[in-house]
């Protein structure tokens, strides 16, 4: 049996040295090629015959685009507005990377979401882009973030500590959230693999019970890879609008 | 576990800011301005319908409210002439009443006083017509004409004895 950790070994598929710096085409590098490529193609070739009504892939890119436009206006206002093509890329890369880690490819299979690595990266994206516009917006009021305005001065020993943390926390849990979600998900569908291989290579029956449990996994999996990267992107979302009205 | 292996962080974080940075491009300067394109070409096809719509809709109400009153003006207009119609005819026929009255009066009175002439005359001859037969039937009787004098006072003592 496998060792179900094996599935996140990074393989380099075309090692590339520049400068002194390893920039390897590897196959989680594969997959974002892939995924970028698979959005564009998608994206771009269902809306061209911009039909009136719809097609079934027009309809799906316009869903997308809607659902996107959409949690952005109810979230953040319409402020939001210029945002939008970075949250719409953010969710359309994390989605991608969740649901095409689910099929298993041939050689460069692989999730790139279940890195703590490109998962922090964004996470820090957000996190430092959002906190960026709050202080162009707001100047040194922003610092208010820290200590809402009417609260007794008293409590400014307890409060400012726990927002502090609270909002340099924002990036961590942002990150270790998908990143454990992706990384917990893929374990279990191997184990339970396993377990279908080496149980049903001795009795047939042993094996059906991992394999309708592994079953009911991977459509909970393709459950919490749609969820995750909504989540990821509902909680950028959400600090934006810190950011631009503050509490 | 390999995700905590800093060996490939370096590889990682290149591809991903290559491939994050492409899409984003891409997503702003191609797939997204289509989409948008797309959908506000037909928010704005509805709402043209929407604005067409609700101007023909105006515009029969408008031609039903115009209908309503000309229909309205004409039936009172019709009522005025048939009422204006009806009391002329009625003054006119008053008008020819009287006058047909008034004639048919003359008439009566006139041929009353015909009448009375034509009885008065006759009167007159039924005198004459005495005298001359009492006086035929004298002669007759007596055989020599009666004198004319007396046969005129007989008759009209006769006469008035039978109150004529």
């Amino acid at each position: 049996m496998a060792n179900p950790i094996d599935q996140f070994k990074i393989q380099p598929l075309v090692p590339l040295n520049v400068g002194g710096l390893d920039i390897s085409f590897t196959n989680s590098a594969a997959m974002m090629v892939l995924s970028i490529g698979l959005i564009t193609l998608f994206l771009t070739l269902s809306v061209r015959s911009r039909a009136l009504v719809p097609g079934r892939w027009q309809s799906m890119a316009e869903i997308f685009y809607e659902f996107i436009a959409g949690m952005l206006r109810d979230n953040v206002g319409s402020e939001g507005r210029k945002y939008f093509p970075f949250i719409f890329t953010l969710f359309m890369f994390v989605l991608f990377g969740n649901v095409l880690g689910m099929i298993p490819f041939p050689v460069i299979g692989f999730t790139y979401t279940s890195h703590v690595i490109v998962t922090f990266a964004m996470a820090l994206v957000v996190f430092t882009g959002v906190t960026i516009i709050g202080f162009a917006r707001h100047g040194t009021h922003y610092l208010r973030m820290f200590f809402p305005e009417g609260a007794p001065i008293a409590t400014a020993v307890i409060l400012i500590p726990i927002e502090l943390i609270s909002y340099f926390s924002r990036p961590f849990s942002l990150a270790v959230r998908l990143f454990a979600n992706m990384t917990v998900g893929h374990i279990i569908l191997k184990v339970m693999g396993g377990f279908v291989v080496s149980l049903g290579a001795f009795y047939l029956v042993p094996g059906v019970v991992p394999f309708a449990f592994l079953s009911a996994i991977t459509v909970l999996e393709f459950g919490i890879a749609l969820l995750q990267a909504y989540v990821f992107t509902i909680l950028s979302c959400i600090y934006l609008h810190d950011a631009i009205h503050m509490h | 576990m390999p995700q905590f292996d800093p060996t490939f962080f370096a590889p990682q974080l290149f591809w991903l800011l290559l491939t994050f940075v492409t899409l984003y491009v891409l997503m702003n300067t191609v797939a997204l301005p289509k989409i948008g394109a797309v959908l506000e070409e037909r928010q704005r096809k509805i709402d043209d319908n929407l604005d067409k719509a609700a101007h023909l809709k105006a515009e029969a109400e408008a031609a039903v409210a115009a209908y309503e009153r000309a229909l309205s003006e004409s039936r009172a207009h019709a009522h005025a002439v048939i009422k204006e119609a009806s009391d002329r005819l009625a003054h006119e026929a008053d008008e020819r009443n009287r006058a047909l009255a008034a004639r048919l009066a003359e008439q009566i009175k006139a041929g009353e006083v015909r009448i009375n002439q034509a009885k008065t005359e006759a009167l007159a001859n039924v005198r004459d017509v005495a005298a001359d037969v009492a006086g035929s039937i004298v002669a007759r009787l007596v055989g020599s004409d009666a004198d004319a004098g007396r046969l005129q006072t007989a008759v009209a003592s006769a006469l008035e004895e039978h109150g004529k």
